[in-house]
């Protein structure tokens, strides 16, 4: 398609959205499987969460420091 | 009985439903933006001034849209934390950040590409670019807040108070294009001056553009979750390691 005198001015805004968006896709995949690859490995080595201790006590704590119900 | 945010503050329920969500929402989200090329590309006429280089307001306006949104999203979450201790409200804010940060970054890069050809310039100082550059710079600010700070409760306090006061910044660009004389157009008030034929692929873009944050959105949120998982079972196994050694010590001694 001939998308005239100003092709490569269209072509680059497409090209930056594109590669935008693709990285910070492709980041929050590889982010999230570091995570849970991080989260399998503690617990294979039998590392518990707070929450699944005994205590009886919310999941929420798991959520660390900064916030509170 | 529980409002639905009480029921989403427990982040285990979040992961679930966010996990049977997410799917759905990034299929919607890629399938309407498919259509939504299909229309820009091979649909939607030229304009009668800017010919083809109109192509580049449907990158544009959406990713603009959502520079905007996001950081409203930032503010209310901010709000959630400060005001109601919500405890997926910090999650919330935090994921959102860089995603605004990204979109601010295409609806500054994209409107200089168009500006060129249309405008003869890529930059001017004017009220809505140099708002919206300062947007941008707020966005990083609260990135580098939050990573200068060890503690993570006071880096959660301290960027919510400082995005609570960048939210004055939402209506100067909003409104900074009828308050000033400025070389970007005014709003044409939701699109609706805009020829249908535009109009349309424009809005479905943007729809689309905007069920691809919230799927990026909900993952950055629930990769949040898995870090501070994470980060407090290391901390237990830290804390069970030295107790250990401490005891294996003392029966030593």
């Amino acid at each position: 398609m001939d998308l005239g005198p100003h092709a490569a001015f269209i072509s680059w805004s497409y090209a930056s959205v594109l590669l935008t968006i693709g990285g910070l896709i492709g980041w929050l995949v590889f982010d999230g499987r570091r995570q849970m690859a991080a989260l399998r490995d503690l617990e294979a080595r039998g590392v518990k969460r707070r929450s699944s201790v005994g205590s009886g006590a919310s999941d929420d704590d798991s959520l660390g420091p900064g916030v509170r119900k | 009985m529980q409002t639905l945010t009480q029921k989403l503050a427990n982040p285990t329920r979040f992961m679930q439903l966010s996990g049977a969500v997410l799917p759905w929402i990034a299929v919607l989200a890629a399938v309407i933006i498919a259509y939504a090329l299909y229309l820009v590309f091979a649909v939607a006429p030229p304009d009668y001034q800017q010919g083809q280089t109109v192509k580049i307001m449907y990158i544009h306006v959406p990713s603009a849209w959502l520079a905007l949104m996001t950081y409203g999203l930032v503010a209310v979450s901010s709000f959630g934390l400060l005001v109601f201790r919500h405890p997926l409200a910090d999650v919330s804010a935090k994921a959102a950040v860089p995603i605004g940060a990204a979109f601010t970054f295409l609806a500054l890069f994209t409107g200089s590409l168009w500006g060129k050809p249309m405008w003869g310039t890529y930059w001017v100082w004017d009220a809505r670019l140099t708002s919206v550059l300062i947007l941008f710079f707020l966005y990083l600010g609260l990135m580098a807040l939050r990573s200068s700070l060890d503690d993570e409760a006071t880096a959660a306090k301290l960027t919510a108070v400082l995005a609570l006061v960048g939210v004055a910044l939402l209506p100067i660009i909003k409104f900074s294009v009828n308050w000033w004389n400025t070389l970007h157009q005014p709003s044409t008030g939701m699109t609706s001056t805009v020829d249908p034929s535009m109009r349309v692929p424009l809005l479905i873009m943007a729809l689309g553009f905007t069920l691809m944050f919230f799927a990026m959105h909900l993952k950055a949120m629930q990769n949040e979750i898995l870090r501070r998982r994470v980060k407090s079972m290391r901390v237990s196994d830290v804390a069970r390691r030295d107790g250990l050694t401490t005891a294996s010590t003392s029966a030593a001694g």
